[in-house]
């Protein structure tokens, strides 16, 4: 029942491109439930959805929560801490007994690389993957992805450079998938040791200086620094970070167009990204988060089985079984 | 003990060059007689292997049999059963068991755990330090009078370079080796897979060739220091074959193992996250395996040891980050070897039995990996012809752990028998 994208979305790395852009089109009529004063369609009236966090997120965890509600789906928020998984309880044996429950999708944030198509491979339910390890967030890429595309119109053929702590970053991962996938020229730029060896052989450049990156690209997606890498010495200090990759105002001003910023948050002001870059003109950063509740929701009603060419229609009524 | 008369098979022993038709007589335990119309003497017990490979018993001087401490997952007994029933005649047990084989007393114990299991012989490695702490030299003489063949820390490294020299000038006494896993434990912190393309993909954190590199040329200066004979673990680069290459040229006492699933597997194993495919060193790339292969071919890798590491069920099923590094590997190391090495033509099956026998034998100066008349009755009987699934239900080992599960090899020991003794027998299971 759930061809169109398969049983789970674990990461854009398994997606075709006709499905990439069939979420980003399914997101769009998605957009204006949001604008509207009563913010909800009954498209997943009747299904249960489980958002199993195993590590914090505020942003990740309410947009789906949020994705969720406005389609009308039934929702539990299991967190780590507090739940039996404290206890010991397995992965496996956790998402055991919500099945056992009947539910019927699992979004879940894990810290291990791999957990969410561990998951999918053990249960029957969809799962979802709202981060794993160092791995993939598929819905971060998308709605960056949704984001480029509101701006610029397409996604083929621009640059985009994703600038930081690359090595550690499932949002960079997933983002270069779905970026070259959809025809985007992308970079990476940030300290070496932030950077995976070998990352040249998945299609991306490697551009030493943030001054460079911002010469030759149309956006940025600014990753969020880490302080644990400092103490596990991947950089000397967030001073000198700052002042040789930071994302400053006096850099993006050499820009020779519009460069447009975008960040996956939370955001280290002075750290990584200069606050007058962050709420500058050419910041899309919120229009990242709004975005975010729409691909989620497109995304959500495309695993329960919807119909794409019937999202549209499917704003006032429940997703037919 | 009844003799035992091994007719109509295709005998080969490396250790004398022969490769032919011939029978094998066993009696009082020691190989009596091979050669072409062998009489019967009375009361002896025929068969007739009826044109499979007779061969000196499989030898491998690397295994994990996790007793004492672990003894759910495997005892010295379950091991030495899955040692028989793959063929092996001989198993060297590794010392991080809980607590450390660092003394004569836990050296007796596995001796007198072996004799009670009368399976394959298992002798016993000691450690290196005491606790495998790296610290405190353990006592090699009372290790070696108590039955210890070689002394090794290995699960992990020897850290400190001092500590190696001494190992390797200290062992020169007893004559034996110095068995290193050899991994810089500063590079290879928190790493899960090897560093490369696959680990960059799936996000997990990677184990650079370097780190097996820079130790391998370091134990390798040390042993040309001491005059010490240092035996390399697991050997998983190209540069590592290329650093013992020179070394061996220099005339450096050096021997060096590989496993059968760094000669046959790559990194992308670890696609999907599988687990059974999480292994310590990594699994590497295919230009690793292509020089692996190719050093085990010429002789700068010397033999072929499993590195069997039985893990609980539950202990690999999870996150590929929390799950244990190792795999069983007794029961598939021939098949693995003749299907993937033989077949495809990169060793001959004299080669691979001498890989697995007669040279890792002499490398340990164990007894066996020899059918020479007088030596000990530690005989394999291979069918090389017909096909089989590896079936993990079907293991003596009492774990599972293999990424081989479901392959169709060609390889399989029907017949094993140590001193004389039938200890396997594929008939008799089948019957059962």
């Amino acid at each position: 029942m759930t061809a169109v994208l398969g049983k789970d979305l674990i990461g854009l790395a398994s997606l075709t491109p006709e499905q990439i852009r069939l979420i980003l089109d399914t997101a769009e009529p998605f957009k204006d439930v949001s604008e509207r004063p009563i913010k909800k369609v009954p498209a997943l009236r009747g299904k249960t959805i489980v958002n199993l966090f195993f590590e914090a997120s505020t942003r990740t965890r309410i947009s789906f929560e949020f994705a969720e509600k406005r389609l009308s789906a039934d929702t539990v928020n299991v967190a780590s801490t507090g739940s039996s998984v404290q206890k010991g309880e397995t992965l496996v044996d956790t998402a055991r007994n919500l099945e056992a429950m009947r539910i019927d999708m699992v979004v879940i944030r894990h810290p291990s690389s791999g957990a969410a198509e561990f998951l999918g491979n053990r249960i029957r339910s969809n799962v979802i993957n709202a981060g794993d390890g160092k791995h993939e967030h598929p819905t971060q890429a998308l709605l960056d992805l949704l984001t480029l595309r509101d701006k610029f119109g397409k996604i083929a053929g621009l640059k985009v450079c994703i600038v930081g702590d690359v090595l550690h970053s499932r949002v960079a991962r997933s983002n270069i998938w779905g970026l070259i996938k959809l025809g985007a020229e992308v970079a990476v730029c940030g300290p070496r040791t932030l950077l995976p060896r070998g990352i040249e052989q998945l299609g991306v450049r490697v551009i030493d200086h943030v001054e460079d990156a911002i010469q030759w690209a149309d956006a940025l997606n600014v990753l969020r620094l880490q302080l644990e890498r400092m103490e596990a010495g991947f950089i000397p200090s967030v001073r000198e970070y700052y002042r040789v990759f930071g994302v400053t105002a006096e850099r993006v001003a050499k820009a020779p167009r519009a460069l447009t910023i975008m960040h996956p948050g939370p955001m280290n002001r002075g750290v990584e990204i200069d606050s007058r870059v962050a709420d500058g003109p050419h910041s899309v950063i919120l229009a990242q988060v709004t975005n975010g509740v729409a691909v989620r929701m497109a995304v959500l009603y495309l695993l329960a089985g919807g119909k794409p060419e019937l999202a549209d229609a499917a704003k006032g009524a429940a997703v037919p079984d | 003990m009844r003799s035992l008369l091994l007719t109509g098979g295709r005998v080969i022993d490396p250790s004398r060059g022969l490769d032919q038709r011939a029978d094998v007589l066993l009696q009082d335990g020691k190989v009596a007689a091979v050669g072409v119309g062998l009489g019967t003497p009375d009361g002896a017990e025929v068969r007739d292997v009826g044109g499979a490979v007779v061969a000196p018993g499989l030898v491998d001087l690397h295994v994990h049999l996790r007793e004492p401490g672990n003894e759910d997952v495997e005892t010295i007994a379950s091991g030495a059963r899955a040692a028989a029933a793959g063929g092996f005649t001989a198993v060297c047990a590794m010392p991080n068991t809980d607590p450390v084989t660092d003394n004569q007393a836990a050296v007796g114990f596995i001796v007198r755990q072996s004799l009670r299991a009368r399976s394959a012989r298992v002798y016993p490695i000691g450690a290196v330090s005491v606790g495998q702490k790296g610290e405190q030299l353990a006592e090699f003489g009372e290790l070696v009078g108590a039955g210890a063949v070689a002394v090794s820390d290995d699960g992990r490294p020897v850290k400190s370079s001092h500590l190696m020299r001494t190992a390797l000038e200290y062992a020169r006494t007893f004559g034996i080796p110095v068995a290193d896993h050899c991994e810089d434990p500063t590079l290879a912190a928190g790493g899960v897979i090897h560093e490369g393309l696959v680990s960059a993909r799936l996000g997990l954190k990677g184990i650079p060739a370097a780190s097996e590199e820079i130790i391998v040329a370091r134990d390798l200066l040390l042993a040309e220091l001491t005059g010490g004979r240092v035996h390399l673990c697991h050997m998983s680069t190209r540069g590592a074959v290329e650093l013992i290459r020179r070394a061996k040229e220099r005339g450096i006492a050096v021997t060096a193992e590989v496993t059968p699933h760094h000669l046959t597997l790559t990194d992308r194993a670890c696609e999907g996250y599988d687990t059974h495919a999480k292994m310590n060193p990594p699994l590497r790339e295919e230009a690793d395996v292509t020089a692996l292969r190719a050093g085990l071919k010429e002789g700068v890798i010397d033999c072929i040891a499993s590195d069997h590491a039985p893990h609980a069920y539950d202990a690999k099923e999870g996150a590929f980050d929390d799950a244990p590094f190792g795999i069983v590997g007794l029961e598939t190391a021939f098949g693995v070897g003749h299907t993937l090495l033989v077949q495809e033509g990169v060793l001959t099956l004299p080669q691979l039995i001498e890989r697995m026998s007669t040279i890792p034998a002499r490398a340990f100066r164990l007894s066996g990996g020899t059918l020479q008349p007088g030596a000990m009755g530690d005989v394999v009987v291979l069918d090389v012809s017909t096909p089989w699934t590896v079936d993990p239900t079907a293991f003596r080992s009492k774990s599972r752990n293999s990424p081989f599960v479901g392959r169709t090899l060609v390889g399989r020991a029907v017949l094993t028998v140590v001193g004389g003794e039938t200890v396997y027998d594929a008939e008799a299971a089948q019957a059962r």
